[in-house]
């Protein structure tokens, strides 16, 4: 019984009391820091690393900064919830029907809910890690550059669903969105695109600055513009807690979503951008309301929510067992790895036991934790939204450029939070969505770096991505998506009408 | 709802605007007399993501010399536009000792890379000394044909056109390692660019691309659990982290000797006695066995003690800066 025994072994570790409490201390921190506006996981793990390197057990070191990485993740859904304020992509996808519950009075519904979410999966996902971490691991590896490609091409579609008007805006800012996305240095080249001789925009926009700025500044415009909206907001907040009825309706979007999240989390190529997209897309295609998507719809928060948190575990698994950090928090844990001496690489499982297996029992205690620490202070988060508008807004606008500016030190982040603010608020006016845009802007560069690679390694043949197996099932299913996607829109028209009525 | 909710809410923005505006203030450096040097906290500016190579080595440096010099160091990522970003600010920084720039090889790269370039890496800077340098390895998918690196070398030879060589984006250390393999085996093959290190060795490693050369601190890992054929290290010496490694020179290729060098800078107006401040607190942290410990483990070992001196690098820069413009030059086919 080699699991148990490794199982046995990490609680041990993870539950001696310090490592409790850096975990403890990991979480409350990385809530704290999360929950400023525009700071999402990455941003707060790169602020917070530092203080891990004095501390002369890698373990705990370790297992703080999982906790941090957490506690960010869940605070940086607060913020997407209560203020329309998604310091990362996932975020964004939460922020749709979540901002919309809480526009509704329902924001504590809408972060009790995640929390149980993340709870319920993150749980489901360290079970994931700890039996099936190596061979998912290899599996993984199989993925090449077509897989990639053909995969984006899969959420790119299936993230129509993403809209609840009009399919036709809905697709125009995905085009938006991915144009947006080659702003700045190519890659292959190193020719600089749309840059205009600015040094600082050679890295490209900055997603938080977009995100930030689609969301959150255009919601203020957007409540400004509208006095009735901003009333109905500070009138009606009822219920803290969700319902019998509304537990049950979470269930199966919870499990289905932590499947979905354990599954793209363990892809090194970027699968954990997607995960929130496509449990939202699926949800949204096996709802029995599609057209509450995008109105506060519980399973619309439920659903990314719990995705996004099973990824984030089971991002973890190249890293621990192969030694490859799959996005750029790993390979902020890979430089924390090494600063304490210990050379990642797929030795680091069978040489430190000790160490992975605790950081993997310590996830699950984190999470414990963290829904511990965070369901007494759901009542003190959605008080925030009672803050009077001429305190709360202004607030807002300095948190967010602080936020943003913090980063890189971009003053050319900051400019870009006030131009997208504006855009976002002329695309509300509209009746265009910012989502779609932003999965345009994340998927966009992916689509074209794995397109452009297959094709180098493939000396320029096309056919690869559908000789290739899984690149060739997952372009079928595309297309498959998109047939289904398509025909009922022209069969029944009256679809569309009735959404834009809306 | 109690009137105090709101209050006590924005008691906490209070709070939250006042960690955040923490935070932000990192970058505030002091000013002042050069022999009072050092007040106050010093920022270190590292072009690179926070947990890169350069990062890693970084940190590693900044917590002696903290020590020693009384104050913290403080690292602050300024990543973009292959490091350019970074010295650019850190080129048109106060010139009082509270910013200074840690670079590696690309310091001499940038100027044939970018012909824009807003700062001169020799005439704006005052090097404070050379930190480290990591050698590379030249590695392979586990199951690429060659066996040694004599194999290798006639293998791509007669194969250039259906080989593929990974590396980690324009200006990066693979990608100049890769220019001095090919100008040295006189043969192009298809170079494959990634976002970093990480994503080029996962496909390694995964068999998708064929070969790459990359720095011990994200190969020794690999190559010891076998994930990845590796052929030879870049250093003339063979390096004690993998002892069974020949050389590029053992194999026949003297010409393929690269380190990825780390240096430190300050802006070009920085009083000398502050740069010899830097310098000394530099060299202590060399010795530190805790530094030379960790560096061992990833393969490197600090420089010596004469190789640590403002003027020891600046040679060494211009050196390099000479040697890389005809490489890169040769690579770009003009």
């Amino acid at each position: 019984m080699d699991l148990l025994d490794n199982l046995a072994l990490g609680f041990s570790e993870a539950l001696q009391w310090h490592n409790v409490l850096f975990c403890l201390l990991g979480v409350a921190l990385g809530t704290a820091v999360g929950v400023l506006p525009g700071i999402g996981p990455t941003a707060t793990i790169a602020l917070l690393l530092p203080i891990t390197f004095g501390f002369d057990d890698p373990t705990s070191a370790l297992i703080m900064l999982a906790g941090i990485y957490y506690g960010a993740q869940y605070g940086g859904s607060t913020t997407a919830i209560l203020l329309n304020l998604p310091g990362e992509s996932s975020a964004a996808v939460t922020a749709i029907d979540g901002h919309e519950m809480a526009r509704a009075g329902r924001a504590g519904v809408a972060l009790a809910v995640a929390a149980i979410g993340s709870f319920v999966a993150g749980t489901v996902a360290t079970v994931v890690l700890a039996v099936a971490a190596p061979v998912l691991a290899r599996a993984a590896l199989s993925f090449g550059s077509a897989e990639y490609f053909s995969l984006v091409v899969l959420g790119l579609i299936a993230s129509i669903a993403l809209a609840s008007g009009s399919m036709l805006k809905a697709l125009a800012m995905i085009v938006l969105g991915i144009l947006l996305g080659t702003l700045g240095q190519d890659m292959y080249t190193g020719t600089p695109r749309f840059t205009f001789g600015v040094r600082e925009l050679y890295q490209g926009l900055n997603f938080v600055a977009l995100a930030v700025g689609m969301f959150g500044i255009a919601e203020i415009l957007r409540n400004l513009h509208d006095p009735r909206t901003r009333t109905r907001l500070v009138s009606r907040v009822t219920n803290l807690w969700p319902s019998r009825t509304e537990l049950r309706q979470i269930a199966g979007p919870v499990l289905r979503a932590t499947g979905l999240g354990s599954l793209l989390g363990v892809l090194p190529g970027g699968g954990h951008v997607l995960a929130s997209y496509a449990s939202y897309a699926v949800e949204k295609r096996v709802s029995r309301n599609p057209s509450e998507f995008g109105h506060g719809a519980i399973e619309g928060v439920a659903g990314p929510e719990s995705a996004n948190n099973a990824a984030a575990q089971t991002s973890f698994i190249p890293l621990l067992t192969l030694g490859l950090p799959a996005n750029p928090v790993m390979a902020l844990m890979a430089g924390a790895f090494i600063i304490q001496g210990i050379t990642p690489g797929p030795d680091v499982m069978t040489e430190q036991p000790a160490l992975v297996w605790g950081l993997i029992a310590s996830m699950w205690i984190g999470n414990v934790l963290l829904v511990l620490l965070n369901l007494p202070l759901i009542g003190l988060w959605v008080r925030m939204l009672s803050v009077p508008y001429s305190v709360l807004f202004p607030a807002i606008v300095v948190f967010a450029c602080i936020g943003t500016y913090s980063l890189s030190q971009n003053p050319y982040d900051v400019l870009a939070v006030a131009v997208f603010g504006v855009l976002g608020f002329v695309l509300i006016r509209s009746g265009c969505e910012p989502a779609p845009l932003l999965l345009g802007f994340v998927l966009g560069p992916l689509l074209e770096d794995n397109l452009r690679r297959a094709l180098l390694l493939s000396r320029g043949d096309p056919t690869v991505f559908v000789t290739r197996p899984i690149s060739g099932v997952l372009l079928a299913l595309a297309a498959v998506a998109l047939v289904v996607t398509v025909l009922p829109m022209i069969r029944r028209k009256r679809d569309v009408v009735f959404a834009e009525d809306d | 709802m109690t009137p105090a909710g709101p209050r006590k809410v924005a008691a906490y923005l209070a709070a939250l605007a006042g960690l955040s505006l923490t935070l932000a203030a990192c970058s505030s450096g002091g000013g002042g007399d050069p022999a009072a040097y050092p007040e106050d906290d010093i920022e270190v500016i590292v072009p690179f993501s926070a947990g890169g190579p350069t990062d890693t080595v970084t940190r590693m440096v900044a917590e002696p010399m903290s020590e020693e010099l009384g104050v913290q160091l403080v690292v602050q990522n300024v990543d973009g536009a292959g490091g350019t970003v970074g010295a650019g600010q850190a080129a048109a920084a106060d010139p009082d000792g509270y910013t200074v720039l840690m670079h590696h090889i690309g310091m001499s790269t940038a100027p044939a890379l970018y012909d824009d370039l807003a700062y001169d890496p020799v005439t704006d800077f005052k090097p404070v000394g050379l930190v480290t340098e990591v050698p590379m390895t030249i590695i392979a998918r586990s199951d690429f044909e060659p066996e040694t690196f004599e194999d290798f070398v006639t293998y791509v030879q007669e194969n250039a056109d259906t080989v593929t060589m990974a590396h980690a984006g324009d200006g990066s250390a693979s990608n100049l390692c890769g220019l001095l393999l090919m100008d040295a085996l006189g043969v192009q093959v298809t170079a494959v660019p990634y976002d970093g290190t990480g994503p080029a060795m996962t496909e390694l490693v995964g068999g998708q691309v064929d070969f790459m050369c990359d720095q011990t601190t994200n190969t020794t890992g690999q190559i010891t659990a076998g994930e990845v054929k590796a052929y030879a290290v870049t250093t003339p010496e063979r390096i004690e982290a993998l002892p069974d490694l020949p050389t590029t020179a053992e194999g026949g290729q003297p010409d393929v000797e690269v380190s990825v060098w780390h240096g430190l800078y300050v802006p070009a107006e920085t009083p000398d006695e502050v740069v010899s401040t830097l310098t000394d607190a530099l060299q202590v942290a060399l010795a530190d066995q805790a530094v030379i410990d960790q560096m061992a483990d990833l393969g490197t070992a600090p420089v010596s003690e004469d190789q640590a001196t403002p003027e020891a690098h600046a040679a060494l820069l211009e050196e390099q800066i000479a040697t890389w413009g005809e490489i890169i030059g040769a690579g770009q086919g003009g």
